[in-house]
């Protein structure tokens, strides 16, 4: 069967250890995460991690069940690239003196919709939001003026589709009175 | 947290929370628990003590052989199994039986002592990261560092065990939060928010199920343990007696039903019957109830049952078409999905059908079984040994056994009349199991006979817990079936890499002196017609009693489906 590019979206109760329960349960099946990524989500007390991976329609659903599976996990979903709107943030630090010798640069910047962060008299940083071909291309593109620094978020996805996270804990809820 | 709660008990004021996890096994209606202390769970011990009149703790051997113990434990008595350790070692020897629990869904919970919480991470003495060694092979784990914490955790850990899908939970407790006074209360857990254990069961999928089950022409149920963990034998009998279906048995499903019941066909899988390996490729209907399809019972998945519809009832959402995809899921627990379809079934009778099963039963009669259990060659078989063992048990005895030829032969031709009397590692085919297992069997169903039934490897895996049975004077009869041999690697040695027979043989203690050591009644026998006279004295003992039987060396076990092989290609010799 065919590998594709999956986000699944996890919610879950913020307990110690968790993080290390969805691991293993990738690490079991030898999978290699492409990103992971975890914050609050739009529900108080409710946490949520976006893991991408690169597998076969039948590996992410029996994942994803596995996942479910798990005490503190609320739901868990996976979607492909074309269900999410979904971006990574990079950071780029590069030597002050090529932003004032190269010219080049300064087009580059302006060219790929990058933020300046912080200038200093040793280095400047720059922030780029977007898709990894962005991220990617704009790497290539400030690799011959000397990066100092290189870092590139996991992705952050959200779903086109409604998740419904907050009508599920009141089923849950119903369900345990 | 938010746990929906009844009444909290009465608050007892600044108590240890030591004391507070006594009080706490007391609250969840513990009686027995099995464990070994040491220096990070010293404060509970001591605690122990001064309870010791109404919380009975089994000193075990080893800690792998206490989380045995509360496995066989929760086995026949259906409650959640307990086990206490202290940090590192004690708390990494637990890991095997935990390992055990999860594949075979024993409810269990461990309890382990760790360094104080100043000392976490510090690498301190005894200490190991026992919650993330545990994380993959336990439903759910916490570690406690506050005295507070204990009443909340403690309820959640016996509630998520017993719940839903049962599973083994670990709770690592670290030694300041056990010295550390407060106020105690206790509410039992009836709930976790992000914890479904019971699926509500869809009624549509109930009657397409019965529409499949209408059409079907050669219907055929496999059923496994949950039948016996959702307590739902009876609607299960019911189900099978008004539908007319012939049923066959995982290796956890066995004793669900009687073993002389009409429709129970014997066992499927790797060494099961003939009839129901081989009908599962030409059956047009398969329900599998409380089953998981394990590569064991399935083999070759593509070559599965691929000719016929398939009705799965199962509780778990994360088996559901995860190795084979059913037509119809009935995802609730069994019970209540058996009494669903049972208030729908028609009546009905497949002679056709069920001859063929007769007819195949007839051949695996003649070509193995016969010889099994009425052997002419001189030396003695397992087969004979557990016939011999079923006249004298009635069928009434709880069968622990071990991993191995001798698991394989005693599931295949043990009687049983009562459901929870089959004590046998499945899932994680753990060598050294079952005496420690066959421990715990007892005090969970102490006026029923326990007979451990065990290779010559295996027992010498846990064999000090001869010591336990010693102490705690229980009437656990042992039954070695000794071959000299690593039986069920030496058949494959030579079945399938040349008879290079690579460290499977075993030069053997004297096991009746080690038996007589630890003042256990013993006997060797090696001659058939000792047979009968060593099973009935060993029933007929009211005291732990000890017997070795010296059986044929070489003999294999069949019928058998090679690792990997489709159920077609099933050999019987």
């Amino acid at each position: 069967m065919e590998t594709k590019t999956y986000t699944i979206s996890v919610y879950s109760e913020n307990n110690v250890g968790l993080l290390n329960r969805i691991s293993a349960i990738f690490l079991k099946r030898h999978i290699n995460l492409e990103s992971f990524s975890t914050s609050a989500s739009e529900i108080p007390d409710v946490y949520r991690f976006v893991i991408v991976i690169h597998v076969t329609p039948d590996t992410v659903r029996r994942l994803v069940q596995q996942i479910e599976k798990q005490v503190d996990v609320i739901k868990a979903f996976y979607h492909t690239d074309e269900e999410t709107i979904f971006q990574e943030n990079a950071l780029y630090k590069v030597k002050s003196s090529a932003l004032f010798e190269e010219r080049h640069i300064q087009n580059i910047i302006k060219n790929s919709h990058a933020n300046i962060v912080t200038v200093s008299p040793e280095f400047f940083v720059i922030e780029k939001t977007g898709f990894r071909e962005e991220t990617e291309q704009l790497r290539k593109d400030l690799e011959p003026y000397g990066l100092l620094q290189f870092v590139r978020s996991g992705r952050i996805s959200v779903t086109k589709a409604k998740m419904g996270i907050s009508e599920i804990l009141n089923t849950f809820k119903n369900n345990n009175n | 947290m938010s746990t929906s709660s009844q009444e909290k008990s009465k608050v007892i004021s600044n108590i240890s929370g030591a004391e507070a996890v006594i009080r706490c096994l007391l609250e969840e209606g513990v009686e027995t628990l099995y464990g070994y202390p040491g220096g990070a769970i010293m404060p509970i011990y001591d605690e122990l003590y001064k309870f010791q009149d109404i919380l009975h703790h089994v000193l075990t051997r080893h800690e792998q052989g206490a989380t045995h113990a509360a496995q066989g434990y929760a086995r026949t008595s259906g409650k959640v199994g307990v086990a206490m350790a202290t940090s590192g070692p004690g708390a990494t020897n637990l890991v095997t039986g935990i390992a055990d629990a999860q594949i075979d869904s024993t409810p269990m919970v461990c309890i382990t002592g760790q360094v104080a919480s100043h000392l976490l991470g510090s690498d301190a003495f005894q200490e190991t990261d026992i919650i993330g060694i545990s994380t993959p092979v336990t439903k759910w784990n916490y570690q406690i560092t506050k005295a507070s914490e204990i009443p909340e955790i403690m309820a959640r850990a016996f509630y998520i065990a017993r719940s839903g899908r049962p599973g083994p939970v670990l709770i690592d407790i670290t030694k300041d939060a056990q010295f550390e006074h407060f106020d105690f209360g206790y509410k039992k857990c009836t709930g976790i928010r992000s914890y479904q254990p019971y699926p509500i069961l869809d009624q549509v999928k109930v009657d397409e199920a019965i529409a499949l089950i209408n059409q079907a022409k050669k219907p055929f149920i496999v059923w496994g343990q949950g039948v016996i963990l959702g307590q739902a034998e009876s609607e299960f009998k019911t189900f099978v007696e008004i539908s007319g279906i012939p049923a066959a048995w995982t290796i956890l499903g066995l004793s669900a039903l009687p073993t002389d019941h009409p429709s129970n066909r014997g066992m499927v899988g790797m060494h099961g019957n003939y009839a129901p390996n081989l009908l599962t490729n030409e059956c047009d209907l398969l329900i599998a109830i409380g089953m998981r399809f394990d590569d064991r019972v399935t083999g070759d998945l593509n070559t599965y049952a691929k000719q016929a519809k398939i009705i799965h009832l199962e509780l778990d959402p994360a088996e559901v078409n995860k190795n084979v995809t059913a037509d119809i899921t009935l995802l609730a627990d069994c019970k209540i999905s058996l009494q669903r379809l049972n208030e729908k079934i028609t009546p009905k009778s497949y002679p056709e059908w069920i001859q063929r099963f007769d007819e195949l039963d007839a051949i695996e009669y003649k070509k193995v079984i016969h010889h099994d259990l009425h052997p002419t060659k001189p030396g003695l078989t397992m087969g004979e040994t557990i016939e011999m063992i079923n006249r004298f048990s009635k069928g009434n005895a709880v069968i622990v056994t071990d991993v191995g030829q001798h698991q394989m032969v005693a599931c295949r031709y043990a009687k049983f009349n009562q459901s929870k009397s089959n004590v046998t590692s499945g899932g994680l085919g753990t060598m050294g199991f079952a005496l420690p297992a066959a421990i715990g069997a007892k005090m969970g169903a102490p006026e029923r006979e326990v007979v451990a039934v065990i290779g010559d490897g295996g027992y010498q895996m846990t064999i000090q817990e001869l010591g336990t049975i010693f102490q705690q004077r229980l009437a656990v009869k042992i039954v070695v079936l000794n071959n000299d041999f690593l039986g069920m690697v030496r058949q494959w040695q030579q079945l399938f890499f040349d008879k290079r027979y690579a460290s499977t043989e075993m030069v053997n203690p004297d096991f009746v002196k080690i038996a007589e050591g630890y003042y256990i009644q013993a006997k060797r026998i090696n001659q058939r017609d000792e047979l009968e006279n060593a099973v009935k004295e060993m029933i007929a003992s009211d005291q732990p009693y000890f017997l070795e039987v010296c059986v044929e060396k070489e003999d294999n076990v069949f019928p058998m489906i090679p690792s990997g092989a489709s159920v077609s290609a099933i050999r019987l010799e």
